[in-house]
């Protein structure tokens, strides 16, 4: 059961579901803008855990990571950005199922 | 229930609610501002925890650096003049079926009391360590140096900048280096290809073509 302070592991559960749907995210849709959404959401639901753990252990390194991870989150927005912009002017369409000229 | 309880079930119940909605809708745009819901739950979350720091970056990077770049692609791609198209892929059976089985896994791995939480005290996370030597007097006479270590309690932004400039300084030199590597990457992945007729436009290229005539010029006159 949830204790009074939400506990360890509600943190995990809600980090679970946000990961799981940000998975189904990425796999379901075509839309490419909307599959690096899912991908920063999956990004974010490892920061709740890493921040949770963070607590739980009374250790700075969780939040520390979690910085880094925003860091690595920024830079993949941008370059990911780039390359969608770049598809979309090179074959005016962003689904990801148009995008398979190595599909041997 | 107590309150912060009460605070994490509704804050959580919004941001689940939030993220099914953008991996639901279809126009991105809507995609977009639910994501930044999301995340602004997200910050008030870590602000729970005792990331105060991390919950600020999260919105000012996320919320205000990252949604405004997804929103500008957004609006770059005309989304209205894309040809009309299912939303969701040929195996979204599948990735559902997939998305469940995670969810399951991380739910039976994470029962409630695995990890018997202690009296809940944020306070080393706002504390900062300071080192010195010392002379310590032995009783036999001898001094010698020992090295101290001194908490001090400070904010969770101070404690984690003080963590960030000494422990993990190369971890965050080699941020910025990676920073500027995906600024650097974006800029030429995103630069655009002149088209001939625009390349002729240029002034570099018009004054070499000038030169050029000018020189064919002299050549035949000469």
């Amino acid at each position: 059961m949830l204790e009074a302070v939400p506990t360890t592991e509600a943190y995990l559960m809600l980090s679970g579901t946000l990961f799981a749907i940000g998975l189904v995210g990425v796999i379901i849709r075509r839309n490419m803008i909307t599959v690096l959404m899912a991908v920063e959401l999956m990004m974010n639901a490892v920061n709740i855990n890493l921040v949770a753990f963070s607590h739980r252990f009374a250790s700075l390194e969780g939040q520390i990571f979690t910085i880094f991870i925003i860091t690595v989150a920024a830079g993949e927005a941008a370059v990911g950005l780039a390359i969608i912009i770049q598809l979309y002017r090179l074959k005016s369409t962003i689904n990801v199922d148009e995008a398979r000229e190595l599909n041997g | 229930m107590s309150p912060a309880l009460v605070v994490f079930l509704v804050i959580g119940t919004i941001a689940v609610a939030s993220s099914i909605l953008v991996v639901a809708m279809r126009n991105p745009v809507h995609s977009a501002l639910f994501l930044l819901l999301t995340f602004l739950c997200v910050a008030i979350l870590f602000v729970m925890k005792g990331a105060e720091f991390v919950g600020a970056v999260q919105v000012l990077v996320y919320a205000g650096g990252i949604m405004v770049l997804f929103l500008f692609v957004v609006m770059l791609i005309n989304v209205r003049h894309l040809p009309d198209e299912r939303v969701l892929s040929n195996f979204w059976k599948g990735g559902l079926l997939v998305g469940l089985a995670v969810f399951l896994l991380f739910f039976t791995m994470v029962r409630p009391g695995v990890f018997h939480d202690p009296a809940a005290s944020d306070q080393a996370l706002r504390t900062t360590y300071t080192y010195r030597h010392r002379k310590v007097h032995q009783p036999d006479g001898a001094v010698v140096r020992k090295l101290i270590r001194r908490g001090k309690v400070v904010g969770n932004s101070e404690a984690v900048g003080m963590a960030l400039y000494t422990d993990y300084l190369v971890p965050f030199e080699v941020a910025s280096l990676f920073l500027l590597v995906a600024m650097i990457g974006a800029i030429v992945i995103g630069k655009r290809e002149l088209s001939a007729i625009e390349e002729e436009n240029i002034p570099a290229y018009m004054l070499e073509r000038s030169e050029t005539e000018h020189e064919v010029k002299e050549a035949m006159s000469a």
